[in-house]
């Protein structure tokens, strides 16, 4: 699928992008530090970006009058980012603010919710 | 599109108000008055008149089903800053803050309600959702509210990657991002393994935005943890915005594939009406069974992603206007009580009978008592359901469940009229019992005329 005879093949980037996506998933799912939680989700944001970059380069658009297709999804990629530093502002804050009123960042913390 | 730029242009002018107005009092006549001409300029939209002309066809178009919902939408908010912002001002000091991020939060679901690209479909939930975070911990001294925030945020930008990567995987799939681009027909060149993995991707990250089982299990606590006035907005306009969102995205893009997904989603409806009601059944507080309510509710909404015709889009606006429109009452006269326990509200009817009377209407509306407008909603749903004829044994179960739901609703209902106890609240204000009286009169209104509110879809 690859634009030429040297390009890598579009799956190597598949596999690389759900692999960091899947330690992504892992992280959050298991680790109980926010900062690192919260690291894991960033990480699966960019995966996404990757996965996301790779299709737009080597991805041929299905319909041939879409000729600019493949920089849609490069352009996805500054939203994204834009997002997350939005994202990573507001949940920084978030973090400050818990850490304030209980010296920790700790998840366990949350399961005082539920009583 | 003059709701989407008068609304983020509002939002700037309410943060802006925060500095020249040194009392609430203004800040909240100036947050009124900026929703009512958001009112004003979506319904000039819907009449043809266009206050902004940019070409934004790539990204989105706002059909009449669209601004339709928006005003709706934006009704309620003015409904909801009516009878709420006297709560919202004992929150904290940032009164101007929060008026901000409603308008931009406004901003976020006409994106939503409109996207023809994932692209604004994902803009739009995310504009929808970081505001969310930030109100959720708008109490910053109050524990409880720190952690929600802390969930909320956590399990939304989690949701967020989920939505991320089914974007990405439909791109590959597809090469576009333009929703009426997309061509599901699997030749040899396509792989289909793409496509169904976005798609529920996809379907799972909207779940979540829009707290469907199993992908619920963030919203007790959040629902709980927030300040009540903010549970009340997140519970309702927001929730019912993604919905329109997911109906737009699943009727539009994934149209061709609907037999992948109708079945995922028969099962999500079936589980999100148990879990929701079951459990709200053995809540202690009342709060916490609103949020669990919201989660039941939430799977009548998903009856019109299941149906996919023109009665479920009938059926999402009734139930939208019902929903919203009755919780946002029962939410007001919460925020009223001292104590959100069910014995809290003993004897109310004798010391507020008008905040017990408007609670009454609105609880037997979420219960779908005929002659309100949830009765309405409901039987609009179950019809889409039905029309489709397949699963029927889905409606059943809906109507079964929807019996359950009387019973903690009605919980409250005894509480006040027919306990005895001092019912500890705060007296309302004159402006937020003419309100609450106003929307107990639109839901019967509604419940009993619901025609002259679909004619305004099809004028």
């Amino acid at each position: 699928m690859g634009e030429s005879e040297g390009a890598m093949p579009i799956n190597y980037y598949i596999v690389l992008a759900l692999a960091l996506f899947t330690i992504g998933i892992v992280g959050v799912l298991t680790r109980r530090n926010a900062i690192i939680v919260f690291m894991c989700i960033e990480l699966m944001l960019n995966s996404v970006n990757l996965l996301l970059v790779a299709f737009s380069k080597m991805q041929p658009a299905k319909d041939a009058a879409l000729t600019v297709a493949g920089t849609d999804g490069q352009l996805f990629v500054f939203f994204i980012m834009v997002v997350a530093a939005a994202e990573v502002s507001v949940g920084l804050a978030i973090i400050v603010m818990m850490y304030r009123n209980i010296h920790s960042v700790d998840i366990n913390f949350l399961n005082r919710l539920k009583h | 599109m003059n709701a989407l730029v008068l609304s983020a242009i509002f939002g700037v002018v309410m943060m802006f108000s925060g500095v020249f107005f040194k009392r609430n009092a203004p800040i909240k006549t100036t947050g009124i008055i900026a929703m009512l001409l958001l009112l004003i300029a979506n319904c000039m939209e819907m009449k043809g008149i266009k206050l902004f002309r940019f070409d934004v066809s790539a990204f989105m178009s706002f059909t009449d089903y669209a601004l339709f919902f928006n005003a709706l939408a934006i009704f309620a908010t003015l409904v909801y800053l009516l009878v709420a912002s006297g709560e919202m001002e004992k929150i904290g000091k940032n009164l101007a803050d929060y008026f901000a991020l409603i308008f931009f939060i406004i901003a976020g679901i006409t994106i939503t309600t409109s996207f023809t690209s994932l692209l604004s479909l994902f803009l739009g939930i995310e504009i929808i959702s970081i505001p969310l975070y930030i109100l959720t911990g708008a109490d910053k001294k109050n524990l409880k509210s720190n952690e929600a925030a802390l969930k909320y945020f956590l399990m939304g930008s989690f949701s967020t990657g989920i939505l991320l990567m089914g974007i990405a995987l439909i791109y590959g799939s597809q090469g576009t991002f333009a929703i009426d681009k997309m061509n599901f027909i699997t030749d040899a060149k396509s792989n289909p393994n793409l496509h169904i993995a976005g798609m529920l991707f996809l379907l799972f990250a909207m779940s979540f935005k829009a707290s469907v089982a199993p992908f619920h299990f963030w919203t007790p606590d959040v629902y709980d943890g927030a300040p009540t006035v903010f549970t009340s907005f997140m519970a309702t306009i927001v929730k019912a915005a993604v919905f329109v969102g997911f109906v737009r995205l699943f009727g539009g893009a994934f149209a061709a594939m609907e037999k992948t997904w109708s079945v995922w989603i028969a099962v999500m409806i079936a589980a999100t009406l148990f879990v929701g009601n079951i459990t709200a059944v053995f809540q202690q507080s009342v709060k916490r069974m609103l949020a669990y309510s919201s989660i039941s509710q939430a799977g009548f909404l998903l009856f019109s992603v299941y149906a996919m015709n023109s009665a479920a889009r009938e059926g999402l606006l009734i139930y939208s206007a019902a929903y919203c429109l009755a919780t946002i009452g029962i939410f007001a006269v919460l925020s009223k009580m001292d104590d959100y326990s069910f014995e809290g509200f003993n004897g109310l009817a004798k010391r507020q009978p008008v905040l017990a009377f408007t609670g009454t209407i609105c609880l037997l509306s979420l219960a779908g008592i005929p002659l309100t407008a949830g009765f309405l909603g409901k039987f609009y749903m179950l019809k889409a359901a039905i029309i489709t004829g397949q699963n029927l044994w889905l409606v059943i179960f809906a109507v079964i469940m929807a019996a359950v739901s009387a019973y903690y609703y009605f919980r409250v209902i005894q509480a006040m009229y027919f306990k005895d106890g001092p019912a500890p609240s705060a007296p309302a204000t004159s402006i937020e019992k003419y309100t609450l009286i106003f929307i107990c009169i639109l839901i019967v209104l509604l419940g009993i005329f619901p025609n002259v509110f679909l004619n305004w879809l099809y004028f």
